[in-house]
C-alpha cells in the first residue's frame, strides 16, 4: 500500500513521517514517531487511554487516521511537563493525591485534564467526573484523580497570580 | 521519622507521568516483527482443515504456525488450586483437532507489522465440523449434554465437600431454614492495558527474551521450561512497566507458549500485543457461581446451620489456577460468623466459553454476596434488624484465633482481630441508625432508598515463600532483589519503605528489583495480597542478615566490639562516640574482595533470605452503602459508600486507601455493570467496550474508604495482613443488600442490571 507524507507539529517541534492512509493516529504517534507515552486501551475509540490534543481539543488518537492529522498541532503527554526536572502542576498532584496506579490510562487523563482547565480553570467536581468519563480508569476508582484534578488547578491558578505580580524582566 | 506508615509518595510514579514508562507495547526490537493470533470463531468444533496458502502468499507476512509445526505440544499445567481430576481437562497452547470456547487460538500469524498480520489472518481459511454446544453449567452436568473432554464424564473433572459439625441434625433443630438458590455472573480483571509479550530468540548464545511476563513471572519460567524443553538458563524474563493485573493478567496463557515458539522459529523478535476484542474472549473470566443454598437459625437469630451446593463454570478448559476461585469460596463462604454445622459440596463444571481463573477476592466476593443476602433475608423473616443479626453470630475477638476446622485445600485459621468490633465501628462512622430513619423517611414519600451492609473476612498473604536478597552497593546504596512482582500496586514504594526503615537509610538509597530472572532466581509473585506480607517480610530478613554483615565488617576495622556498635542514619557508629564510624560506601569497599579475604571475610556485602510460612492472614473489615433507585428506570445511585478494614499494619496507608478505593470501584463494576454474556451457541456477546461496561467516573462515588491497623498478623514480622482485596470483596453484597432494602425485593442475582430490578418490582407489585 502506498504511503503519504505527513508533517505534524507535536509538543511544540515539526515532525515528519510516513504512513499508510489507513495507519491510525495512535500507531504513527507510538511507531513513527516514538512517542509512546500515548497509550492504547480499545483501539475502538471507549477507553480514551490514547487521548492526544489535536489543536487544542482532546480527542482519541485511536479513530483517526494519521493522515487525517496532517498538519495539526498535536500535544502529547511527554510535552506536559515544562522540562525534564520540573512536572506539570497536574502530574505534581497526581503524584501527591495518588492519581495513578498502573500509570495506563493516566496520559489519557492528564491531557483531558489538561484541555479542561484551559477551558474552565476552576471546575467543580461535577464537572471533572463529566470531562473525564470519557476515559476509563481500572485502579483508581477514580476518586483521587478527581481530587488531584482540583488541587492541580489551584496550584495553576496560584502560579499565575504569582506570575502576574511578579516584577516585569523586560 | 520511620518511612513504615507514612504516605509517601511513590517512587514509580514519576516516568509514568511523565509518560516514559515502558510497557511492553513499548519495547522495540532489531528487526522486530508482530504477531496475530487466529481465534476459533466456534465454541465447540472438529478442526478439520487449516488452509493458509493465500495468506502466506501476502506481501510482508513472514509465517504461520498450527499445531502442526509444534510437534509433542503439552497442557499448560496447574500452578495452584488442583484438585484431584482438573488436570484431565487441561489447555494446549494451540487447539490440536478440537476447539471448545470461542477465541481458542488456532494459528499463529507472524508479519512485517500487526496490520499485515491481521490482513492475513482474513485469508487463513478454517474448516470446522460443528460439536453440539452447552453453555449452561447445570446443563452441562445432565446425562444427555455434550461432553467437552472425552476423559470427563457430565463435564465435572473435580468435586469436594467441606464439613464441620452434623448440618442435617443441625438444620432439624432450626425454628427457621431459608432455602435459596443464588447466582453471580462472569465478569472479570480487564485491566486497562491488554496483554503482551516481546519475545527474541538469540542465536549467538541460545538465549530466549521474553520482555511482558509479569504477576508470576519465575512461576511462568518454569512452566515455559517445561512446556518447551528449554532449560531455564537459556530463558531470561523481564517485567516492563505494567498496566493491572487484578488476577487475570500474567497467568501463563497459550500465548505465553506461542510467542516464544515463533521467535525460535521465524530467528525474528516478535511482538504480540493483544487487541482489547481478543482480550474480552481470551483473558481468564471469573465470578460465573451458582449456590443453592440452606441457612438454619434459632428464632433469637442464631445461626446453626449452612448446607450449600456451588457450581463452579470454568469454560472450556482448566487453566493454571486449577479450582482456586470454588476453594476459595467453599472455604471462606462462613466469612466473618460463627457456624459450627457447615456443609458444602463444590462442583467444577466445564461449558464452551471461556476459561476461568481469578479476579480480585476470587470466590469471596461471590460468598459474600451469598451470604450477606441470605442474612439480610433471614433477619427480615426473624424481624430483626440486619446489623443486630450480624452481631449476633459474629466470631468475637476473644475466640481468635479461630479455627472453622478442617478444609480441603484451605488454610482457614483467622488470626486475630475484633469482627463485631469493626462493624461497630462502621455503623457509627455512617450514622446507621439516622441512615435507616432517613431510608425509611423517604420510602414514605415513595422514594426507594435503602441502606446496605456487608461484612467480610478476607484472606491473604499466601505462602508457600518468598524470597529477597539485599546488597550493599559500591556507592552505598541498599538494593534489594526481590521474587515479588508488580502489577501498578505500588510494592516497590511498600518494599523501599521497609528496607529503607530497616536499614536506618534514605528511601532515596533504596532500589527494589523485580521480575527479571536474571537478576532473581526465586520468586512467587504478586497474588493474593501477598506481596507486601511475603516480600516484605523476606525482604526484613535479608535487611537483617545484611546488617549483621555489617556489624562484623565494622567491628574488624574499628576493632570495636560488634555489640558496642550501633547502626544510624546509613552509618555503623561506635555507641557513644559517633565520630568513630564508617558508611555503608566504606563499608562496600572494605567489603571488596582483597580486602574481605585478607580479614577472612566472605567478599561483598549480598544476603539473601526465605519467609517461609504455611498460614496466612485475615484483613476483615465491613462495607455500608446507602442508594436511591429509581422505581421506574431500575438505575440505582450510590450516594454515600464506607469501605473499613483492619490490614493489620499500613506500610503506606495512601496507598492501602488507594487499593480499597479502586477495589471499591471494580466492585460497583461487578454488582452493577460488568457482564461476559454469551448466547446459547457460544458466542461471546461482549467483546467490545461498547458492551462490557466497565465503570467510569459517573458511576463511581467519591466514597469513604477507613483502614485501621488495629490487630497485626501474628504470622509475619512485619503484622501486615494485604491489604489488596478488601475494597472489592463486600461490595456486591452490600449493594445487593441496600437494593433490596430501597425495593423492599429480595435479590438473590447479580449483577443489579434495571432490567432485573423492575422485574422483582413488578413481581412484588402485583397482588
Amino acid at each position: 500500500m502506498s504511503t503519504r507524507d505527513i508533517t505534524v507539529r507535536v509538543n511544540g517541534a515539526e515532525r515528519h513521517g510516513e504512513a499508510e492512509p489507513r495507519k491510525l493516529l495512535s500507531d504513527f504517534i507510538r511507531d513513527d514517531l516514538g512517542l509512546t507515552g500515548t497509550h492504547v486501551g480499545c483501539e475502538h475509540g471507549v477507553c480514551g487511554a490514547c487521548t492526544v490534543l489535536l489543536n487544542g481539543d482532546p480527542v482519541r488518537s485511536c479513530l483517526m487516521f494519521a493522515v487525517q492529522a496532517n498538519g495539526a498541532e498535536i500535544d502529547t503527554v511527554e510535552g506536559l511537563a515544562p522540562d525534564a526536572d520540573t512536572l506539570h502542576p497536574l502530574q505534581e498532584k497526581f503524584q501527591e493525591r495518588h492519581g495513578l496506579q498502573c500509570g495506563f490510562c493516566t496520559p489519557g487523563i492528564l491531557l483531558t485534564a489538561r484541555a479542561l482547565l484551559r477551558e474552565n480553570p476552576h471546575p467543580g467536581d461535577t464537572e471533572i467526573r463529566e470531562w473525564i468519563s470519557g476515559n476509563l480508569c481500572r485502579c483508581t476508582g477514580y476518586t483521587n484523580i478527581v481530587t488531584a484534578i482540583r488541587e492541580a488547578a489551584g496550584l495553576m491558578s496560584e502560579e499565575e497570580a504569582a506570575a502576574a505580580s511578579a516584577p516585569r524582566k523586560d | 521519622m520511620p518511612y513504615i506508615g507514612s504516605s509517601v509518595k511513590r517512587i514509580e510514579d514519576v516516568p509514568l507521568l511523565r509518560g516514559i514508562g515502558k510497557y511492553v507495547g513499548d519495547i522495540r526490537r532489531p528487526g522486530m516483527v508482530h504477531a496475530a493470533v487466529l481465534r476459533s470463531t466456534r465454541a465447540h468444533a472438529r478442526l478439520a482443515a487449516i488452509d493458509a496458502s493465500a495468506a502466506l502468499k501476502l506481501p510482508g507476512v513472514v509465517g504461520v504456525l498450527t499445531a502442526a509445526d509444534m510437534p509433542g505440544l503439552k497442557t499448560i499445567p496447574m500452578r495452584t488450586g488442583q484438585i484431584d481430576g482438573l488436570e484431565r481437562s487441561q489447555q494446549t497452547p494451540i487447539a490440536t483437532d478440537r476447539v471448545r470456547y470461542v477465541g481458542e487460538p488456532v494459528a499463529v500469524l507472524v508479519a512485517r507489522d500487526r496490520y499485515v498480520a491481521e490482513d492475513a489472518l482474513e485469508l487463513v481459511e478454517v474448516t470446522y465440523e460443528e460439536l453440539p454446544v452447552v453453555t449452561d453449567a447445570h446443563a452441562a452436568m445432565g446425562p444427555d449434554a455434550p461432553r467437552l473432554h472425552d476423559a470427563v464424564p457430565r463435564n465435572v473433572p473435580a468435586d469436594f465437600e467441606v464439613e464441620r459439625g452434623d448440618v442435617k441434625r443441625a438444620l432439624a433443630e432450626c425454628d427457621l431454614v431459608i432455602e435459596e438458590t443464588f447466582e453471580t455472573q462472569r465478569h472479570g480483571a480487564v485491566p486497562l492495558e491488554t496483554r503482551g509479550l516481546v519475545a527474541e530468540f538469540d542465536e549467538t548464545n541460545g538465549m530466549l527474551t521474553v520482555w511482558g511476563p509479569t504477576k508470576m513471572t519465575h512461576t511462568n519460567w518454569r512452566i515455559l521450561s517445561e512446556l518447551s524443553g528449554i532449560p531455564q538458563s537459556a530463558i531470561h524474563f523481564i517485567e516492563p512497566a505494567v498496566g493491572g493485573g487484578f488476577g487475570g493478567r500474567g497467568e501463563f496463557y497459550p500465548e505465553d507458549f506461542l510467542i516464544p515458539f515463533a521467535a525460535k522459529h521465524f530467528r525474528q523478535p516478535v511482538c504480540w500485543i493483544e487487541d482489547r476484542s481478543e482480550n474480552l474472549k481470551a483473558l481468564n473470566q471469573s465470578r460465573e457461581q451458582t449456590y443453592r443454598m440452606r441457612l438454619g437459625l434459632r428464632k433469637d437469630g442464631t445461626v446453626l446451620a449452612m448446607d450449600a451446593e456451588i457450581l463452579f463454570d470454568m469454560g472450556g478448559y482448566t487453566r493454571t489456577h486449577g479450582g482456586v476461585p470454588i476453594v476459595a469460596s467453599s472455604a471462606m463462604l462462613r466469612g466473618p460468623l460463627r457456624i459450627e454445622n457447615y456443609h458444602c459440596h463444590a462442583y467444577c463444571v466445564l461449558t464452551n466459553k471461556t476459561p476461568v481463573g481469578t479476579y480480585r477476592s476470587p470466590g469471596r466476593y461471590e460468598a459474600n454476596f451469598v451470604r450477606e443476602r441470605l442474612l439480610d433475608m433471614a433477619a427480615h423473616r426473624l424481624g430483626l434488624d440486619p446489623a443486630e443479626l450480624r452481631r449476633r453470630n459474629m466470631i468475637r475477638p476473644e475466640e481468635m484465633p479461630y479455627d472453622h476446622g478442617k478444609t480441603p485445600y484451605h488454610y482457614t485459621i483467622y488470626d486475630s482481630g475484633d469482627l463485631p468490633g469493626q462493624l461497630e465501628a462502621a455503623l457509627d462512622h455512617m450514622g446507621y441508625e439516622e441512615l435507616q430513619q432517613r431510608c425509611t423517611d423517604a420510602r414514605a414519600e415513595g422514594r426507594a432508598m435503602g441502606v446496605g451492609i456487608g461484612c467480610f473476612v478476607e484472606t491473604s498473604g499466601i505462602g508457600p515463600w518468598e524470597y529477597a536478597r539485599v546488597e550493599v552497593g559500591n556507592n552505598g546504596g541498599v538494593v534489594l532483589y526481590c521474587g515479588i512482582n508488580s502489577v501498578g500496586q505500588g510494592i516497590a514504594t511498600a518494599l523501599s519503605q521497609i528496607v529503607a526503615d530497616e536499614m536506618c537509610v534514605s528511601i532515596d538509597d533504596v532500589r527494589v528489583v523485580h521480575g527479571d530472572t536474571a537478576k532473581v532466581p526465586y520468586g512467587n509473585g504478586s497474588n493474593a495480597s501477598r506481596s507486601t506480607v511475603m516480600g516484605g517480610s523476606a525482604a526484613v530478613g535479608a535487611c537483617r542478615k545484611v546488617k549483621d554483615k555489617l556489624l562484623r565488617l565494622a567491628s574488624a576495622e574499628l576493632e570495636i566490639d560488634a555489640g558496642d556498635l550501633e547502626l544510624a542514619d546509613g552509618r555503623i557508629s561506635a555507641k557513644g562516640a559517633p565520630e568513630r564510624s564508617l558508611d555503608f560506601a566504606a563499608l562496600a569497599r572494605l567489603a571488596l574482595p582483597g580486602p574481605a579475604l585478607a580479614q577472612g571475610f566472605t567478599p561483598g556485602i549480598s544476603e539473601e533470605d526465605f519467609f517461609a510460612t504455611d498460614k496466612r492472614p485475615f484483613p476483615y473489615g465491613v462495607h455500608v452503602v446507602l442508594v436511591e433507585v429509581d422505581r421506574e428506570t431500575g438505575m440505582i445511585e450510590i450516594l454515600d459508600y464506607l469501605v473499613m478494614e483492619d490490614v493489620g499494619r499500613k506500610i503506606n496507608p495512601m496507598i492501602v486507601e488507594g487499593q480499597m478505593a479502586g477495589g471499591l470501584a471494580q466492585g460497583i463494576g461487578g454488582a452493577l455493570l460488568e457482564e461476559f454474556a454469551y448466547d446459547e451457541d457460544g458466542q461471546p456477546q461482549s467483546t467490545s467496550f461498547m458492551d462490557y461496561l466497565m465503570p467510569t467516573a459517573m458511576d463511581v462515588p467519591q466514597g469513604q474508604f477507613i483502614s485501621t491497623e488495629d490487630f497485626p498478623s501474628p504470622h509475619n514480622p512485619l503484622g501486615v495482613k494485604g491489604a489488596g482485596e478488601g475494597g472489592i470483596t463486600a461490595a456486591g453484597a452490600a449493594l445487593a443488600n441496600a437494593v433490596s432494602n430501597a425495593l423492599g425485593v429480595e435479590i438473590t442475582r447479580l449483577p443489579l442490571k434495571p432490567g432485573y430490578l423492575l422485574e422483582l418490582v413488578d413481581a412484588k407489585d402485583k397482588p
